[in-house]
């Protein structure tokens, strides 16, 4: 089965409705796409329609955290961040417990185009002290990053796809957060990838096998605080780390990463993803395919930086 | 000027490539283009100065699309105009093409400002009328912005600076078509009284019926007759104007209709 993260996300908030009555939900005019509106539709005295006015609902949502209740502050990734400085300052700096969900991440959406793409997100979110930042891969790892987000009592920040993403994990799965998983293993190199590139990289690692490179594929759903152990432990026993997102590589998952392997075992990086560019329209497969972020694309990048001295 | 047979006509043309575009696209926003395709078409064949030749004459007024998710019915005005060939209205949000699903002034340099992120289309304009204000070139600025879109604080942050700075060269108008996405705008988050509001923020009020030709020239001219102070033209419109099925329904803000809705939509609006 496949499903966009933004429905699993729809889906699992109205069921963690019915046992937390603290949970409300805020949208600013798109509960249709974000659906929050699954939400709302239930527990319509716990979601409140702010209108296009993404500042004053992430402010509301702050209110709401520090009287008690626990908020979900939905709208488009891009908007969200728009709001930046309400969210440094109303959510981060006072402490308030808002739970930020950014959906219609990365080039992915397709073909509204670059206005309607979080593609700078993850590196803001990341930049704000004791944020939690995580990008989901399927359905599964959704609804267990979703609940973990309402009974974690701190400010969070979750990325959504428009897209629907394949299942990757199996039915035992268990979302821990801040531990990347190993999803295949090798030796020559490790891709590290998050949301919608995860099952791309996943195939990637099968088109490198053929060609007999053998690479290690992990998923990297909490982006901060990142897994240090984990990336330290690839770097040693992979000598090379290739990071691919839907994102701009400034400051994304593969800056975190990279970070990381300067600080505890220095071996190349390769970031993949926006090369510090703006989106466009397009069919979203096609873009997929222009950017290199397909299985074709991310193999064949990779592939070059194993033969890189 | 042309006659107002003659903008009535090109309206529809426009309405109609607005539809064939969606159709081929597989996806856009027919409400806010079409609640908008009168007031455009007088914008741009009857009042603006402006050369289809020379996108980047000094002088041209400044049109921006605050609401930059109605960009296909600019794209069809300046397609009609001769800014590029109508052929290429069939590329809208294809890969690679000028035609982004928003607004892209790097892609496509004659369009003045980059939106699509509400909210930001006033500022921008009123930077570029106080520019205007500042002499050499006497060019006059349009913003459209949908009432939704009124929403956002920083709209009310430009609506407080615009009398301020005395912007009279500047012509915002509010496409008043009553839904956005969420549901009905006095539903989301009611705004009336809007006519109100903007006279108490300092601004020149101009309630008009935004698909009455007579209506919009009048109301152009009475702003750049206005001296001292911005106008707003708050312009009552319907979402989907000139398609039955889609006139006043909520559900077809974001949507393309499919090829038997474009054929009757088409059908409608009297294309061959
Ligand atoms: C800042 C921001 N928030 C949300 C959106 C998503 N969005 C696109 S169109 C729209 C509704 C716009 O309604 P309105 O301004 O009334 O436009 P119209 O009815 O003329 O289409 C929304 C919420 C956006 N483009 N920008
Ligand atoms: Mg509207």
């Amino acid at each position: 089965m496949a499903k966009a993260s933004r429905l699993a996300f729809g889906e699992t908030l109205a069921e963690l409705g019915e046992k937390d009555e603290k949970i409300v939900v805020l949208d600013a005019d798109l509960s249709k796409s974000t659906m929050s509106i699954l939400f709302a539709k239930k527990f319509p005295d716990r979601f409140f329609e702010c209108g296009i006015a993404e500042s004053n609902m992430v402010g509301i949502a702050a209110g709401l955290a520090l009287a008690g209740k626990k908020p979900f502050a939905c709208s488009f990734a891009c908007f969200l961040t728009g709001r930046y400085e309400t969210i440094r300052m109303s959510v981060a700096y006072s402490n308030a417990p808002v739970r930020i969900v950014g959906t219609h991440a990365g080039i992915g959406i397709g073909e509204d185009g670059n206005s309607q793409m979080g593609l700078e997100d993850l590196a803001l979110m990341r930049a704000l002290p004791g944020m939690i930042v995580l990008q989901p891969c399927d359905e599964l790892e959704t609804k267990q990053a979703v609940t973990f987000m309402a009974e974690h009592n701190g400010y969070s920040y979750i990325r959504l796809t428009r897209q629907k993403l394949p299942d990757i994990n199996s039915p035992d799965y268990r979302f821990q957060v801040g531990k990347g998983v190993v999803l295949a293993d090798g030796k020559d190199l490790t891709i590290m990838a998050t949301g919608s590139t995860v099952a791309e990289a996943l195939e990637a690692g099968k088109v490198l096998q053929e060609k007999g490179i053998r690479a290690r594929v992990v998923n990297i759903h909490t982006i901060k605080p990142i897994d240090k152990d984990l990336v330290a432990r690839c770097a040693k026993e992979t000598g090379r780390i290739f990071t691919v997102e839907d994102h701009n590589i400034m400051g994304g998952m593969g800056s975190a990463v990279a970070e990381a392997v300067c600080e505890t075992h220095p071996v190349p990086v390769r970031r993949w993803g926006l090369l510090d560019k703006f989106g466009e329209s397009g069919d979203p497969e096609e873009l997929y395919a222009k950017y290199e972020l397909d299985a074709a694309g991310i193999a064949r990048q990779a592939a070059a930086f194993v033969q890189e001295k | 000027m042309p006659e107002i047979a003659e903008l009535k006509e090109i309206a529809g043309k426009i309405r109609i490539d607005v539809i064939r575009m969606l159709a081929e696209a597989g996806s856009g926003h027919p409400g806010g283009s079409l609640s908008a395709a009168d007031l455009v078409t007088a914008l741009l064949f009857a009042v603006m100065r402006h050369n289809p030749k020379r996108h980047d004459w000094p002088h041209r007024d400044r049109f921006i699309l605050s609401k930059g998710h109605a960009i296909p019915v600019w794209y069809a005005a300046l397609a009609e105009a001769g800014y590029f060939p109508r052929e290429d209205l069939l590329t809208l949000r294809k890969t690679g093409s000028p035609l982004q699903g928003h607004p892209d002034r790097n892609r496509m340099p004659c369009l003045e400002a980059c939106t699509g992120s509400l909210g930001q289309g006033l500022s921008v304009a009123l930077g570029m009328a106080l520019a205007s204000k500042m002499g050499g070139s006497p060019f006059r600025v349009y913003c459209l912005m949908g009432d939704g879109e009124t929403q956002e604080g920083q709209v009310w942050e430009a609506a407080m600076a615009s009398p301020k700075f005395k912007a009279d060269t500047l012509c915002a108008i509010l496409d008043y078509n009553k839904a956005q996405i969420d549901g009905y705008v006095k539903d989301v988050m009611p705004l009336e009284p809007i006519k109100d509001k903007w006279v108490s923020f300092g601004w020149h009020v101009i309630p008009i019926n935004g698909h009455d030709f007579e209506q919009i020239l009048g109301a152009l001219k009475e702003a750049a007759e206005t001296k001292n102070q911005p106008t707003l033209i708050l312009a009552d419109t319907v979402k989907g104007k000139g398609v039955s099925f889609m006139e006043n329904v909520v559900d077809w803000h974001g949507k393309a209709p499919n090829a038997e809705e474009a054929a009757k939509a088409l059908a409608e609006l009297g294309a061959n």
